[in-house]
């Protein structure tokens, strides 16, 4: 173990998975010279080259879609994507090329690329790069998707995100590189489609990922105080989902609470509760809750950025009213 | 060759020095795609196949010309209209009709149809149902040759339509910044869907695009497979020797309707007459070697037998093959 942040956590995985695969390369805005917005490439250069770790020009469209042609020609890229908000920018490359060549070509060949995509609010960066939009990519059928909270899950699922034969996207939250955390040292993988309990608890469930994670916990320990058991379960992965961990967590709780930094309108805690109430509706004892930004673009002005948010305090009023 | 520097190029080798196995294939490439084509119209137009066909019928020259300078592992992006691209890079005819039928044994066992056909077996990356698709695709198998020390080279198929996408220019400005091996093969057919090429296009000759991205281009008549097959032998050439991409427009002209069934309200009966009469690619090429008497008649009566036998082979193929099972639908969707 050793204590590092997550962006550490992140260039370790690369580190290390691109010293065991040589078809392993990264592409993307400014991670070379500059070693990436958030440091999260700073050094990889020196070890791998500029062959390897490659600057783009600001082409989200070819950064994709030639990710996809070269994973098509046997290489394994990994495609960062420096806000996840850019992604519109180059979505027939994600949905119609990327996440369908497996598929419509009779599985002809694998699009094993990982998509980095760092999302989340950060510094009132407003609308255009603030974003959580995990929800979109669970809708497509053919892609992954995971979304680490914490320095430890952000390596193993990145190591996992590698050396899938999958395309992942990779949700990096902005305001979680700086976070430190103790993160397991060599060969740490974390299988995708696992959640992980965070902590365990008797009287209700709370399902959350992320930044919004960290919050969910501090909620959850404002309960503990006041007596209230919360089960913690840190998601991790949109799609594949671990279903029958939430499940299970319901029928011994009896009430479920989804919390995401996404708009909650669409969001992919709509889907949670949809699949517990077609398939443990008879487990709850009381509704179920979702908490989630409200249902409009993300505002620039302090005040505004911070109603926005979904924060431990949003998450424990909305437990409250169904204990 | 200077770049960047767009010519105009004809045939400048003398048709008997072809040698007889290089004009036999041609002869055979071309005919096999109009073959194919006429025949998948048919049974299209007989209900026989679903979804939608788009024809490659009066462009035959350009996928044979083009591919006859690449070998298995050189890589093809193909467009919506790409059957006849397909077939050039060398796949199988019966797994291709078995494709466009839907059926189980089709090269994507039925998942991908007429406009997502693929044989990575030869190198062909898929055709893409959407415009422009393909340009990024190609310029990452291109990166993918170059990272991986090879010198075989990608090629893109692509219309004067497609010339419009945005993603044109950022694989070509791409494929220039970082040299890759990638041809940009324009097929400038005059109509993009049901849209004349001149009001939508802002350049008479799509490759002075290429100007803006630094690269060589030739523009050749791309009804001459001659001529397609030697500026393309330039430029592949080129490309072999790490110079990076290059451009190649071929002047075309696209005989069928945009789609079987278009009632191609948007040009006249004469006009599309006219280019069957006086550019036929097939006709032209016949008339030249018998003229000089590079090949005989008889060559070509053997080829062409041969052809139809093989037609024949991949329509008995594809009707007698069974359609997939339900039970695939959930198959293959990830790894």
């Amino acid at each position: 173990m050793k204590n590092i942040t997550f962006s550490q956590a992140t260039l370790e995985a690369m580190e290390e998975e691109m010293l065991r695969d040589e078809r392993v390369f990264v592409m993307g805005e400014d991670i070379a010279r500059q070693g990436g917005i958030f440091g999260q490439f700073r050094g990889l250069p020196d070890k791998f080259g500029r062959e390897r770790v490659i600057d783009t020009p600001i082409s989200e469209t070819s950064i994709v879609g030639a990710s996809v042609g070269a994973a098509l020609a046997g290489m394994r890229p990994v495609a960062d994507m420096h806000f996840a908000d850019f992604i519109g920018v180059c979505m027939d490359e994600v949905f119609n090329q990327m996440a369908k060549a497996y598929y419509m070509f009779g599985a002809q060949k694998t699009v094993p690329l990982v998509l980095r995509a760092p999302d989340g609010l950060i510094n009132q960066a407003a609308a255009q790069h603030s974003q959580s939009i995990e929800a979109w990519f669970a809708h497509i059928p053919g892609l992954k998707v995971v979304i680490p909270s914490n320095p430890a899950d952000a390596k193993g699922l990145l190591k996992s995100a590698i050396r899938d034969e999958n395309p992942v996207l990779y949700f990096e939250h902005k305001a979680l590189f700086p976070l430190t955390g103790d993160v397991p040292e060599g060969d740490h993988l974390v299988e995708i489609g696992k959640a992980r309990v965070e902590r365990e608890g008797s009287d209700l469930t709370i399902v959350s990922w992320s930044l919004t994670l960290l919050n969910a916990a501090k909620a959850a320990d404002r309960l503990a105080s006041e007596g209230i058991k919360a089960e913690v379960i840190d998601l991790r992965s949109i799609s594949p989902w671990d279903k029958e961990t939430v499940l299970k967590s319901v029928a011994k709780t009896g009430r479920l609470c989804v919390a995401h930094e996404a708009v909650k309108q669409g969001g992919f805690g709509a889907e949670i509760v949809a699949t517990v109430a077609e398939e443990a509706l008879d487990c709850l004892d009381a509704p179920v809750v979702r908490v989630g930004a409200p249902f409009t673009p993300i505002p620039f002005a302090r005040p505004l950025e911070q109603a926005y948010r979904v924060t431990s305090d949003t998450i424990y009023d909305a437990i409250r009213k169904i204990l | 060759m200077e770049q960047p520097n767009i010519i105009r190029m004809s045939a400048r080798t003398p048709i008997n020095e072809y040698g007889g196995e290089l004009l036999r294939s041609f002869y055979e490439t071309m005919l096999t795609i109009r073959r194919f084509e006429q025949t998948v119209e048919e049974h299209f137009l007989a209900g026989h196949i679903p979804g939608f066909i788009h024809l490659y019928i009066g462009e035959e020259a350009i996928a044979t010309g083009v591919m006859a300078n690449l070998g298995p592992a050189d890589y093809i992006e193909s467009t919506h209209r790409g059957h006849g691209h397909t077939i050039a890079k060398g796949a199988d005819l019966n797994r291709m009709m078995a494709e466009i039928y839907g059926k189980k044994t089709g090269c994507c066992r039925g998942k991908g149809g007429s406009m997502h056909i693929a044989d990575f077996s030869v190198g062909m990356l898929g055709a893409n149902g959407v415009v422009g698709g393909g340009y990024n695709l190609a310029a990452g198998s291109a990166l993918a040759q170059k990272m991986q020390g090879r010198k075989d080279v990608s090629a893109v198929f692509f219309g004067d339509g497609a010339s419009n996408r945005g993603t044109f220019h950022e694989a070509a400005n791409l494929a220039s910044v970082w040299k890759l091996p990638l041809l940009f093969v324009c097929e400038m057919n005059e109509y993009a869907s049901t849209t004349p090429y001149l009001t939508a296009t802002s350049v008479a000759d799509i490759s002075r695009r290429a100007y803006g991205y630094d690269m060589p281009g030739i523009i050749v008549d791309g009804n001459d497979v001659f001529s397609v097959y030697e500026a393309a032998g330039k430029l592949v050439e080129y490309m072999r020797a790490g110079n990076g991409p290059a451009f190649l427009e071929c002047k075309t002209y696209r005989v069928k309707g945009h789609f079987v069934g278009d009632p191609e309200k948007y040009r006249t009966r004469e006009e599309v007459q006219k280019n069957i009469d006086e550019r036929d690619p097939i006709e032209g090429f016949k008339k030249k070697v018998l003229e000089a008497k590079a090949l005989t008649d008889e060559d070509l009566k053997a080829i062409e037998k041969k052809v139809e036998e093989r037609i024949k082979a991949a329509l008995r193929f594809a009707e007698e093959s069974p359609e997939p099972d339900v039970s695939e639908l959930m198959t293959g969707i990830y790894a």
